[in-house]
C-alpha cells in the first residue's frame, strides 16, 4: 500500500556552482531514495501513466519491482518497451506524459517516474546484462543516422539476428544526443557512450563520416553494398531562422551551431580547438528545450543570458524542469517579446536586438493563445550574440538523392505507423518523419520500424 | 581514422595531402569539398577536393597552413592518420549536369588564385575528359607561391600565369590579365569560374560583369558540420540567405554579397588568432594577451 510521504526530492548541483560548470545538474536518486519514492506509487488498476507514455512502458510494474529492491527486474520490465531508459529518464517531458497523468498529481505531487526510470536505466548501464543473441540470419540492414531512432532500430534488429550497420554523418555516434543536448543535462561519457556501447555489444557496426546522399546513396547501399533493407533515422537537423533584418550579422547564429560547437566539438573544454563566442550578453530567441539548452550553455560560458519568447510563460514548449533550472541559474526571461530586427555596429557585429511587446489573443491552430503585437512598443535589448532557437526541419539530402521516396510539403519523409516509406525495403522513423519531436517518440518509431523490417525481410 | 597515402610541399605553407577514402573517391565530382578533422580534439575544417581517383580509392586535398587546425592538417605525413575525412560535400559544379552537346559549345575561363588553384584542377580535368575547352589563369603573389601549374598545363587549353611581382608570367593581378585577354587578345568566353580568396573573387566578378561574362564563384565560408545543420556558412545570394555547404559552394557570382561573406569569414578571427598565438607561445615560451577582451 502506498504511503503518504511527499515526493522524494532529487539531489542537484547548487545553482550558483553549476552555472559555471558543464557537469550534470541532476545527481539522481540513491537506491534508498529510489525505493522510497517507488513506495509512493499506488499501483492503480487503470494505470493512466502507461497510456500517457508514448511507448507504453509498464510503469507500475517496474516501480513495483523497484519498491522491493529488485532493480534488475525493473530493468527487464522497462527493456520490453524502451531501449534508452537512462536517456529518456533524463530528457522526456514527463510532466506532460507519465507524470502528468499520475493520480497522485491531482491533489499532490506525482510519482517521480522519470527519476525512477533514470535510476533503473543507469543501474542497467553500470551492470550490463549478457544478452543471448540468436545466430546471424545473413540479412543485412543499413541504418541511416545514429540518434535515438537509429540506435533503437539497430538494437532490436541485432537481437533478431540481423547484420546491422549504422551510418553516421558526423564524426561521433549519437546524433542529437551528442551534438544537441548538453553535457549538463545528458552526460556523454557516463550515459550516451555507455548506451551506444551496449548497442555495439549486440554486434551492431558503426561507421562515422558517411553522409547518406553524398558519400553513398540509399541506392548504392542496397544495390552495390548488399543491404537488404534500410532504415532512415536522419532526424531533423536543419535550423530555421526568422528571416528578419540583420540576421546575417556577425554574432547571430543558430542554436544548432552554438550547441554543436559546445557539445559535439567541446568548445567549453580548453583542450579542444573549437572556437566559440558569447561576448558579454547573449539573447536566445525561442522557448523550447533547445532554447533552454542554448541559454544555459551561454551562461556557463560566462555571458549574461536572456530568453526572448513571443508568448507567455504558460506557453513555453520547454520541459518545466528545464525552465525551472534555467531560472535557478539566473537566466533572464523576457516573455511576450518578439524580435523585429537585429542591430549591428559599423563593423557588422551584433550590438542589440530590437523587439516588440506582445499580448495574447485568441487560441491559434496549436491551441495556444496567439501573440499579437502591441503597436509602438519597440524597444532594444543590448547584446553581443543572438542565438536563434526556432525549431528545425529534416535535412532534404536523402530525399533529394533517392528516387520514389515521397516527402511531405514540410520536407518530412512519408511513412506509415510501422515506418514503411513509399519505397519497398526503405523504412523511416523519428524526426525525419514527424519533424522535430522527442527522443522517446523517435526511439519508439525506431523499434516499430525494426519489427516492420523483420516482417518485410521474413516475407521477402 | 583515415590513412594518409602521400604528402607534398607545393609552396611555402601549402601542402598537398592524399588520403585513402574509397567511398569519397568514387562519389566525388568537380566542385565538391571535404570536411577534415586532424585529430580527436581538432576542428572540422572544410577543404576543397583537389583530385580524386576511384581506382586507387584516393582523394587529394591542398591545405594552406593558416591557423591551429590547418597547421595540424599539414603536419601529418604519409602513414599518419586523420581522425576524420567526410564528403564529398556540397553540390557538384553545374556543368557536370549540363548536356554535353551544349557544354562542348561553351568556352570556359577559370581564374584561380593562390590555394584556390587546387579545386580548379578537377573541374578543368573533368571538362577536358569530356571534350570541353577551358582556359585557365593562375595567380599568385610571386613565382614561388604558384601551385598546380604542371597539372593544369596538362588539362587546360591555354594556361596563363599572373604574379603580383611579375616574377613569372603577367605582371599584375588576375583581373588585369583577364581583361587583357578579352580586350587585347580577342579571347571570347561564355563562362568564367573564379576560385580563390574572397577579395579576388569579388573583383573577378566585377571584371566579368564589365564584359557581361557569366561568372561562378566557389565560396569558402566558415562551417561546422558541412551538411546543412549549423548555418555558420550563411551567405546572401540574390537577396536570399543560402547555406554554402548544401546550396553551394558554387554560386552565381553576380548575386553574391561578397562584403557580407568576407565579414562573416572573420567571425572567429579573434579566437583563431589567440589560439594560434597560444600554440606559438607553447612552442616559444612567451605570454599572449591577444583576444582577452573578447
Amino acid at each position: 500500500m502506498a504511503n503518504k510521504i511527499p515526493r522524494v526530492p532529487v539531489r542537484e548541483q547548487d545553482p550558483a556552482v553549476r552555472a559555471t560548470n558543464f557537469q550534470e545538474v541532476c545527481l539522481g536518486y540513491s537506491l534508498e531514495e529510489a525505493t522510497l519514492e517507488a513506495s509512493r506509487c499506488l499501483n492503480c488498476k487503470n494505470p493512466r501513466c502507461i497510456a500517457a507514455c508514448p511507448v507504453g512502458i509498464q510503469i507500475p510494474s517496474f516501480i513495483e519491482a523497484l519498491k522491493s529492491g529488485d532493480v534488475k527486474g525493473a530493468a527487464e520490465i522497462i527493456a520490453k518497451d524502451s531501449s534508452l531508459p537512462s536517456i529518456c529518464g533524463r530528457v522526456c517531458p514527463q510532466e506532460s506524459q507519465c507524470e502528468g497523468s499520475c493520480i497522485l498529481g491531482i491533489k499532490g505531487e506525482s510519482v517521480a517516474i522519470g527519476k525512477l526510470e533514470r535510476y533503473v536505466g543507469d543501474w542497467r548501464l553500470n551492470n550490463p546484462q549478457p544478452t543471448e543473441l540468436p545466430a546471424k540470419n545473413g540479412r543485412r540492414v543499413a541504418i541511416v543516422g545514429s540518434g535515438p531512432a537509429g540506435l533503437a532500430c539497430a538494437s532490436d534488429l541485432a537481437k533478431l539476428g540481423y547484420d546491422v550497420t549504422v551510418f553516421e554523418a558526423l564524426h561521433e555516434i549519437g546524433g542529437v544526443l551528442v551534438y544537441g543536448i548538453p553535457e549538463f543535462r545528458l552526460p556523454k561519457k557516463g550515459v550516451v557512450a555507455k548506451e551506444i556501447e551496449s548497442v555495439r555489444s549486440l554486434g551492431v557496426k558503426f561507421e562515422t563520416d558517411v553522409i547518406v546522399g553524398r558519400t553513398v546513396t540509399i541506392d548504392s547501399l542496397m544495390d552495390e553494398e548488399g543491404f537488404d533493407a534500410v532504415f532512415i533515422g536522419s532526424g531533423a537537423g536543419l535550423p530555421r531562422f526568422m528571416g528578419i533584418e540583420g540576421e546575417n550579422l556577425n554574432g547571430v547564429l543558430s542554436a544548432n551551431e552554438f550547441l554543436t560547437r559546445a557539445n559535439l566539438m567541446r568548445a567549453y573544454d580548453e583542450q579542444y580547438d573549437t572556437p566559440i563566442y558569447v561576448g558579454q550578453r547573449v539573447v536566445v530567441v525561442g522557448g523550447g528545450n533547445v532554447a533552454m539548452d542554448a541559454v544555459r550553455t551561454a551562461k556557463r560560458l560566462g555571458a549574461e543570458a536572456t530568453i526572448v519568447y513571443r508568448r507567455s510563460e504558460a506557453e513555453l514548449p520547454a520541459r518545466v524542469e528545464e525552465v525551472h533550472h534555467a531560472k535557478e541559474e539566473g537566466i533572464e526571461f523576457r516573455m511576450l517579446t518578439n524580435p523585429t530586427h537585429v542591430i549591428g555596429d559599423e563593423k557588422g557585429w551584433v550590438k542589440g536586438i530590437n523587439c516588440l511587446k506582445m499580448e495574447l489573443g485568441e487560441p491559434d491552430a496549436s491551441g495556444r493563445r496567439s501573440p499579437i503585437e502591441v503597436a509602438g512598443s519597440d524597444f532594444e535589448i543590448e547584446c553581443d550574440v543572438v542565438i536563434m532557437a526556432l525549431g528545425t526541419s529534416p535535412n532534404p539530402l536523402i530525399a533529394a538523392t533517392t528516387d520514389n521516396l515521397e516527402t511531405s510539403r514540410r520536407g518530412c519523409i512519408v511513412a506509415d505507423e510501422a515506418g514503411r516509406t513509399t519505397r519497398p525495403g526503405v523504412f523511416a522513423g523519428g524526426d525525419a518523419v514527424t519533424g522535430a519531436a522527442t527522443v522517446i517518440l523517435a526511439m519508439g518509431a525506431g523499434r516499430k520500424a525494426a519489427a516492420a523490417i523483420d516482417e518485410y525481410l521474413q516475407n521477402k | 581514422m583515415v590513412e594518409i597515402l602521400d604528402r607534398q610541399l607545393l609552396a611555402e605553407g601549402i601542402w598537398q595531402t592524399k588520403v585513402l577514402a574509397p567511398r569519397i573517391a568514387k562519389s566525388a565530382k568537380p566542385g565538391q569539398f571535404l570536411i577534415v578533422r586532424a585529430d580527436e580534439k581538432g576542428e572540422r575544417i572544410p577543404l576543397t577536393i583537389a583530385d580524386y581517383d576511384a581506382a586507387e580509392g584516393s582523394v587529394t586535398m591542398v591545405t594552406q597552413a593558416m591557423g591551429v587546425s590547418t597547421r595540424k592538417i599539414v603536419a601529418k605525413g604519409a602513414g599518419d592518420h586523420f581522425a576524420d575525412v567526410a564528403g564529398p560535400l556540397g553540390r557538384p559544379s553545374d556543368f557536370v549536369a549540363e548536356p554535353l552537346e551544349e557544354l562542348r559549345g561553351k568556352r570556359f575561363i577559370f581564374v584561380a588564385g593562390g590555394v584556390g588553384t587546387a579545386p580548379v584542377y578537377p573541374q578543368v580535368k573533368w571538362l577536358k575528359e569530356h571534350g570541353v575547352e577551358a582556359d585557365v589563369i593562375i595567380g599568385a603573389k610571386t613565382k614561388d607561391m604558384l601551385i598546380y601549374t604542371e597539372q593544369m598545363k596538362s588539362v587546360a587549353s591555354n594556361l596563363y600565369i599572373a604574379t603580383d611581382d611579375g616574377s613569372e608570367g603577367f605582371h599584375g593581378l588576375v583581373t588585369a590579365l583577364l581583361e587583357k585577354l578579352i580586350t587585347e587578345e580577342g579571347k571570347q568566353y561564355d563562362c568564367c569560374v573564379a576560385i580563390g580568396p574572397m577579395i579576388m573573387m569579388k573583383f573577378v566578378t566585377l571584371t566579368a560583369k564589365k564584359f557581361e561574362l557569366p561568372c561562378i564563384v566557389s565560396l569558402n565560408a566558415l562551417m561546422v558540420d558541412g551538411t546543412g545543420m549549423c548555418g555558420a556558412c550563411r551567405v546572401t545570394v540574390g537577396g536570399k540567405t543560402k547555406f554554402t555547404c548544401v546550396d553551394g559552394p558554387e554560386f552565381d557570382a553576380y548575386q553574391v554579397d561578397f562584403d557580407e561573406a568576407m565579414r562573416r569569414q572573420g567571425m572567429y578571427r579573434t579566437q583563431e588568432q589567440r589560439a594560434l598565438a597560444i600554440a606559438k607561445e607553447r612552442a616559444e615560451g612567451h605570454k599572449c594577451n591577444i583576444g582577452l577582451d573578447k
